[in-house]
């Protein structure tokens, strides 16, 4: 099978339709269905499978439909399916039919960190002793690296409480206005955990992750939020847990 | 080290994972999906390498489409080689089947005609990968549902051209034998009596669905979602008493039973390697 035959092949997989390809022996429409069958509903279920709050709120048929046009606008390139959604969050931002749910592509970027934590290096976790080690005078300067499983979301329509009540951790309720909702997203041991962040929280950690010190992040985040309180920001690092690594900057001449 | 150990495996689903590492005594191997864990950390590789202080390892891939036209994907190649030296399992296999076109992967195992070129072809990728991994891999005979009008070289003799180039091994999945000659109207037995059996390192059992196509012939589907069906057993049996005990896989991916279930295929294999041991003890 050689060129024109292969992308005959493959149109054929990809079709809706129900030809098979040109040069297969006999009559074969339903034995070549089973591989177009095998190939849409594969990927669309890994799809449901790492996006549940987003198959609960939506429904499943509307889910099934806005997966299969994400697949045509965006076709996997690799056969690892932990990441086949990678980009289904900001497929579902631009996605029409999916703007009447503001929250959806916020609730799909939570889903889609939770995939990448579960996955995430193993990498040693700070204790409090490494930060007692400080000097005082070294904190300004202090850079801190974040473990890998870290990820913040930021949303402007209630989406850290939208995925509670779409996973169950919530009753499910009538939300008259939506409001910022800034997310931690972590995995202490193996099964991630999202958690509401204060506000002003995001900016410092996302700084952090950034590889400003500890200094600057302050600065950043007090600037977006004038309550922004440095040690409850801290407790929730090394609380915790959340740094693998920390290291001095240079103070700039 | 590049052998797995002759007795009963099973396909590891997580599961299971606490019900296997009560350990049960007939379980020889695991094998997994080399795809499933090529994250960097978290619950797969705990589970992984917690699974391999107890048993032997067989990794399976699923995505390397040695039956492709596009060449070798090297970052997947890489993936797999990392995971591998990892792991260090006692076997790795892939499918005579293509996943990937255009850059694109397709989550199905799709075949290929039998042609000289497409011989050429798979030739060249099998020795890349061993290449790349520095060892034997088997390559596993698929399960078909269509044929090519192209296709000149039988399905036996274009597996046994490639052990005859490249030197790798071979794993057979007799559900497959089974499946691809109902769908064909041929011999399961005559595929066997056929196949290279001395390059035979694993043997896969796995259940399928029966339907029917639009001329009313059977539709036999590989679908590992069920037990394996009686007359795969039988032909099971045949091949161990025939050529020995090997080490055999038991394949089921789909609505993944409950543990004792599993159990019972587990044992239903090791009582036939075992027969045939002691046939072996008698003569």
């Amino acid at each position: 099978m050689d060129g024109h035959r292969t992308e005959s092949f493959v149109r054929a997989l990809k079709d809706t339709g129900d030809r098979p390809p040109v040069g297969l022996v006999g009559p074969s429409d339903r034995r070549f269905a089973v591989h177009r069958n095998t190939v849409a509903i594969g990927l669309i279920t890994a799809l449901e499978v790492q996006f549940p709050a987003v198959l609960d709120l939506v429904g499943s048929e509307f889910f099934r439909a806005t997966a299969r046009a994400f697949l045509e606008a965006s076709p996997p390139a690799s056969p690892r399916l932990t990441t086949v959604g990678e980009r289904f969050p900001e497929f579902l931002a631009g996605f029409e039919p999916a703007l009447q749910f503001p929250y959806l592509a916020d609730v799909a970027r939570i889903e889609a960190a939770r995939v990448r934590a579960y996955h995430a290096a193993d990498t040693p976790r700070l204790g409090i002793e490494t930060f007692s080690s400080v000097a005082a005078d070294a904190l300004e300067d202090l850079r801190i690296e974040l473990h890998p499983a870290v990820a913040i979301v930021r949303s402007a329509h209630s989406a850290f409480t939208v995925f509670r009540m779409a996973t169950g951790g919530l009753a499910p309720a009538t939300i008259s206005q939506w409001h910022a909702e800034d997310c931690l997203i972590d995995r202490p041991e193996f099964d991630p955990i999202v958690q509401l962040l204060a506000p002003g929280m995001a900016v410092f950690l996302h700084a952090l992750q950034h590889g400003a010190t500890l200094a600057t992040a302050t600065v950043a985040a007090s600037e977006s939020t004038a309550s922004f309180d440095l040690s409850e920001a801290l407790a929730i690092v090394i609380g915790g847990r959340l740094a693998i690594h920390l290291s001095t900057a240079q103070r700039d001449p | 080290m590049d052998r797995l150990p002759i007795g009963a495996g099973v396909g590891f689903k997580p599961e299971h994972f606490a019900a296997i590492l009560d350990g049960p005594p007939n379980l020889a191997f695991i094998e997994v999906h080399a795809e499933n864990y090529m994250g960097d950390g978290g619950r797969p590789h705990a589970q992984l390498a917690a699974l391999c202080e107890r048993f032997a390892l067989s990794i399976h891939g699923v995505g390397l489409s040695i039956g492709g036209e596009d060449p070798l994907d090297r970052d997947h190649l890489t993936r797999l080689a990392k995971l591998i030296e990892r792991y260090k399992p006692q076997r790795f296999s892939e499918h005579l089947a293509w996943s990937s076109h255009g850059g694109e992967y397709f989550n199905d195992l799709l075949p290929l005609p039998y042609t000289p070129q497409t011989l050429a072809r798979v030739v060249k990728h099998v020795s890349q990968v061993q290449e790349k991994l520095g060892r034997q891999m088997l390559l596993e005979n698929p399960s078909t549902y269509i044929r090519f009008e192209e296709s000149t070289i039988d399905e036996v003799d274009f597996l046994g051209a490639i052990v005859a180039a490249t030197g790798c091994g071979l794993l057979l999945d007799i559900n497959n034998v089974f499946v691809s000659a109902q769908n064909h109207g041929t011999d399961p037995r005559s595929y066997l009596a056929n196949f290279p059996f001395d390059a035979v390192g694993e043997i896969h059992l796995g259940g399928h669905d029966a339907d029917t196509d639009e001329t009313g012939d059977v539709l036999l589907i590989d679908a590992h979602g069920c037990p394996v069906a009686d007359p795969v057993w039988a032909l099971f049996d045949e091949v161990i008493a025939q050529h020995g005990p090997m080490p055999s896989l038991i394949e089921w991916d789909n609505d993944v039973p409950a543990w004792p279930i599993l159990l019972n295929e587990i044992s239903r294999v090791t009582y036939i390697l075992d027969q045939s041991t002691s046939a072996s003890r008698v003569a």
